[in-house]
């Protein structure tokens, strides 16, 4: 980015970093065309969805205006008024509450522990065999136990956001720890930083890319696991009132509740992003 | 100055094997060397001559095989801040500013942070770097890093600099600038400066005291008072004799390493 700067006299040369918002106007673009571009394939796809279902006297999957129609009278009511309309706040508060509380859990256990594993071989010797090997088992596979160990409702549905989330943070957190440049160690050595005081000044700081691609990650699949979790007899949330409506063959509730969870899931990644961006700046594949 | 004065740094007799796969490599063999306050030494040599292994004793990243290694007559016991060392690869810290990078060793001792603060704009003005100072490393080009490094270290109270081949990834324009940039900071400082290279001109252009190293176990081979008058004019008559007779020294160690 700054090659050119090298020789010339220092104070001078401006500092690379305002280069990002040299030209607003050809980024307003870029970001206008990059928007369109997104709309594409949705645009598409909606269009085929229409063509296939619109018209049919018996369709099992209903038009995207049945749809909307659907989702209108799920967010606020007066169009079905029937036991689901104007519930689906309800439903949502209540995934989120499980997503970001399992997420929470999650990443309050896996970054310590993955951080430990990552610089202190004892545990790693210790820890590392049992988790490689609970790993695979798959979060659905969990279900049966979750409700023994949990009973039916939503502690289980809980237990098994935390579970979905947990690995890709350890991984990726064990991953960050492992990969910081010796070089670094050396360096904090010799300007006198050493022993446990490394943990905060050099470990965390250098592997908070890979934690962040973790949690990101951790978060993404609490969101994946969000349906399995609430189909463990809970009343509300969105994975419930997906699995109630299959039960009534109310498929357009059924595609309201996975339109709701694509979009929450998408901002919630977003968020995280955002976050990411401010507290990674100074790394160049992140900021 | 009248009586023999302690060296700064003394290494008796210090060997370095390794242990790998089953194999053992000497990679210094009974290096023997004393350094002054406030020399300018470099340590010159080809590739797996052990200048970078005697270095690292002397930073305390390495502990010798055989021998000791000390500092003012004390044994070096691990790596420390009285012993800065500059990288190749600079070794800056990515997440911190130039700023945060200078003040990271004194806030490391516990500095308070207004101190620390101004101990950090202090070398970022001496490294000429004032516009930079909230940039992080990526942003910056090879030479800057560099500079960056050589602040931190100073910023640390140093009082010997060690320098693993620290120009050797810049180019030339740049290299000749820093090296203007280095002795003008140590004939201002009076630093203790250890520097590794294995470019003749370089050292020649360096350096009070050549230490010639060769390969095959690493051992110094012959060391080279430098009495030439500064600034030293790299295209002068004695310059070039002094280069030719190390060039002709470096190249007859070459041979017998395939041997090994």
């Amino acid at each position: 980015m700054s090659s050119g700067i090298e020789t010339g006299s220092l104070p001078a040369a401006a500092p690379a970093a305002p280069a990002r918002r040299a030209d607003g106007a050809g980024l307003g673009l870029a970001r206008l065309r990059r928007l369109a571009l997104a709309c594409v394939v949705p645009a598409v796809l909606l269009a085929v969805w229409q063509l296939a279902t619109a018209g049919r006297s018996y369709s099992l999957i209903p038009p995207p205006a049945e749809v909307w129609a659907e989702l209108r009278d799920l967010a606020v009511g007066g169009v079905n008024d029937d036991a689901f309309s104007g519930t689906l706040w309800t439903h949502l508060a209540a995934s989120l509450g499980r997503v970001y509380g399992g997420f929470a859990l999650a990443a309050a256990a896996a970054l310590p522990l993955g951080l430990l594993i990552g610089r202190v071989p004892l545990i790693r010797a210790l820890l590392d065999p049992v988790l490689q090997i609970l790993r695979p088992v798959p979060v659905t596979a969990w279900l049966p136990l979750a409700m023994i160990l949990f009973g039916l409702g939503p502690r289980s549905a809980f237990f098994l956001v935390f579970l979905g989330a947990f690995y890709p943070i350890l991984v990726n957190t064990v991953f960050g720890v492992r990969s910081v440049e010796p070089r670094l160690f050396e360096a904090a050595a010799m300007l006198g930083c050493t022993g446990p005081a490394q943990f905060v000044r050099v470990v965390l700081p250098a592997s908070l890319p890979s934690i962040f691609t973790g949690l990101r990650l951790g978060l993404g699949f609490a969101w994946v696991v969000i349906v399995v979790g609430e189909m463990t007899g809970v009343q509300t949330g969105l994975g419930a009132i997906i699995m109630e409506a299959r039960q009534l063959s109310r498929t357009e509730i059924v595609i309201c509740g996975m339109a709701v969870i694509g979009v929450a899931g998408f901002i919630s990644d977003w968020l995280v992003m955002l976050l990411g961006r401010r507290l990674l700046a100074w790394s160049p594949t992140h900021g | 100055m009248a009586e023999p004065a302690l060296p700064i740094l003394d290494m008796r007799a210090v060997s370095k094997t390794y242990a790998a796969g089953g194999r053992t490599t000497e990679a210094l063999r009974e290096a023997n060397l004393a350094v002054a306050r406030g020399a300018f030494v470099c340590l010159l040599g080809a590739s797996g001559c052990g200048k970078s292994t005697l270095l690292r004793v002397a930073a305390g990243f390495e502990a010798p095989s055989s021998g000791e290694a000390l500092m003012w007559g004390k044994p070096i016991a691990g790596p420390g801040p009285s012993r800065g060392m500059v990288f190749q690869d600079y070794g800056l810290f990515p997440w911190l500013t130039v700023r945060d990078n200078i003040g990271f060793g004194p806030k490391a001792r516990g500095r308070p942070a207004a101190e620390v603060r101004d101990i950090a704009e202090r070398y970022i003005a001496l490294v000429g770097l004032q516009a930079f100072a909230d940039a992080y490393p990526h942003q910056l080009s090879g030479g800057m890093k560099q500079r960056v490094a050589i602040a931190r270290v100073l910023a640390n109270e140093a009082e010997v600099v060690l320098m693993d081949e620290p120009f050797g990834a810049l180019d030339a324009m740049t290299r000749e600038r820093l090296q203007d940039e280095l002795l003008d900071l140590w004939s201002r400082t009076g630093l203790t400066i250890l520097f590794v290279t294995h470019a003749i001109e370089e050292a020649i252009f360096l350096a009070d005291r050549i230490v010639m190293m060769s390969p095959g176990p690493g051992r110094i081979e012959a060391v080279h008072e430098v009495d030439l008058p500064r600034r030293r004019d790299v295209s002068s008559p004695a310059f070039n004799d002094l280069r030719r007779m190390l060039a002709a020294q470096l190249h007859s160690h070459h041979a017998p390493r395939a041997a090994a």
